[in-house]
């Protein structure tokens, strides 16, 4: 692990995670302090369409500014951003997210995959993908799509992780540079651009 | 994945050999929507993919079904419809006469759940439902109010959190793994071909339901689109988008007022 390499000109980190990822994001974002020039897009596997939990939390518990996401708005750095239930979040050239209602992917709307995939066509090398918890493969593929793109991979460590199938097929078929703890996840977002 | 100039030149070929004008889509869905076609139907180069869409026009039409995203169900988003069912039907109600706009419905679930409600608030019988889409496979699917008898559980629950009192199956008839829903609903039901990148308002209307649509258009198709509901909407009539859109960037938001948080909105002038 090359904890003490510098990852700079990010422009965005998307985090991808499902079951048992909200616990790991709630003990990283209330921690975070203002981002240094980059967006964090969160794309997480909810139950319901109607399911806020994730949004309510982040505006309570974290300082940095949340957007609502919503079709074709701008991603500006320094904001956290949140897939929206039962859509795809997509990436555009001019670097506003656009929303599908296509199938599912991997049982998923959203699917880490799509997003991941997207992100690193749009963003390539300043991109930097993390996925977290969860009980299915959604996110390998994706984070492959960052990697090959030459943006940055990091992967919870699945000994952290309340659900670890997700990080571990991630780490089986990608050979993410960051295999991090929860803490460490929140000094390797901290470190970014700095 | 294909490639940005290769979209291009199939954007461009589409419009040059049928006249259908993909310029304005929204590129990131449309590339990935284009490329799982690719794949699935088991190309290798992609010129063989254009010339097969170029000179085949079963193919081509084969083309425009599968990249025009077609997901869609029954009381979608049951918030949107509570607000359907207690704020504006009681408003439309009060007319002679109701005339409803389902742009871009797609195989008809929203329609039917439309109707479905019209019916329980006594208005089905003076209401009239234009039902539009670009797809004419999707529009013989929705005639026929036939949907997979395994999407009934949710619809069903989908129907109750709008809510809906009535027994959800008595509306439709189950048999062999599909529910046909009754005749009755789809008396007051016009089915038609529309596109909204090229064609016109046809009448005026006092509810526009668009949902999920505009999320596939570019900025300046969104502002065309949402111009053409304006010409087609009565004053006071009401516009209805999917829960992630919006009109604000389109037109000047001191013509409407928007319902509560729901992205219904009422042209007030």
């Amino acid at each position: 692990m090359e904890e003490n390499k510098i990852i700079s000109g990010i422009k965005v980190v998307i985090i991808g995670g499902s079951a048992g990822s909200l616990n790991a994001l709630m003990q990283i974002l209330p921690e975070l302090p203002d981002l240094n020039g980059f967006a964090i897009v969160l794309v997480v596997h909810r139950k319901s369409t109607d399911d806020q939990t994730l949004e309510d939390l982040i505006s309570l518990k974290s300082s940095i500014p949340f957007k609502l996401t919503e079709d074709k708005v701008p991603l500006l750095p320094g904001y956290v951003y949140v897939a929206p239930s039962n859509y795809h979040l997509l990436f555009e050239k001019n670097e506003t997210m656009s929303l599908d209602i296509s199938e599912k992917i991997n049982y998923s709307r959203p699917s880490i995959d799509v997003s991941f995939e997207s992100a690193a066509e749009i963003f390539g090398s300043s991109l930097v993908g993390i996925l977290l918890s969860g009980s299915n493969s959604d996110g390998t593929q994706g984070l492959k799509m960052i990697k090959d793109a030459g943006g940055t991979i990091a992967v919870q460590n699945p000994l952290s992780a309340d659900m670890p199938f997700m990080p571990n097929n991630a780490i089986l078929y990608n050979d993410p540079e960051y295999i991090l703890n929860i803490n460490e996840i929140l000094r390797f977002i901290i470190s970014i651009n700095s | 994945m294909i490639e940005d100039i290769e979209l291009e030149t199939l954007i461009n070929d589409v419009y040059e050999y049928y006249g259908f004008d993909f310029s304005c889509y929204s590129r990131a869905s449309l590339k990935r929507r284009v490329n799982r076609l690719f794949h699935l139907d088991g190309f290798t180069h992609f010129h063989e993919f254009l010339s097969k869409v170029r000179y085949d026009s079963e193919y081509y039409k084969r083309m425009v079904d599968e990249i025009t995203v077609n997901v869609t169900e029954m009381f979608r988003d049951p918030a949107f419809y509570s607000v359907v069912r207690n704020e504006i039907l009681p408003l439309l109600g009060t007319k002679p006469f109701i005339r409803l706009w389902h742009a871009g419905c797609s195989t008809g679930e929203e329609v039917y759940s439309m109707a479905i409600m019209l019916k329980e608030a006594g208005l089905l019988h003076k209401s009239l439902i234009y039902a539009t889409d670009i797809n004419a496979t999707v529009l013989e699917t929705a005639k026929k109010g036939i949907f997979p008898l395994r999407m009934m559980k949710e619809y069903s629950e989908n129907y109750r959190t709008s809510g809906g009192q009535e027994d959800f199956s008595s509306y439709y008839i189950a048999n062999y793994g599909i529910a046909k829903f009754n005749e009755e609903l789809a008396e007051k039901m016009v089915f038609s071909q529309h596109n909204l990148v090229s064609d016109t308002s046809f009448n005026e209307f006092d509810l526009i339901l668009c949902r999920n649509v505009l999320i596939y258009f570019d900025n300046d198709l969104q502002k065309r689109v949402i111009n053409l509901f304006d010409e087609s909407l009565a004053v006071l009539g009401f516009l209805a988008l999917g829960t992630k859109e919006t009109i604000k960037y389109s037109i000047p938001m001191s013509k409407y007022k928007q319902l509560d948080k729901e992205k219904i909105w009422r042209k007030i002038k």
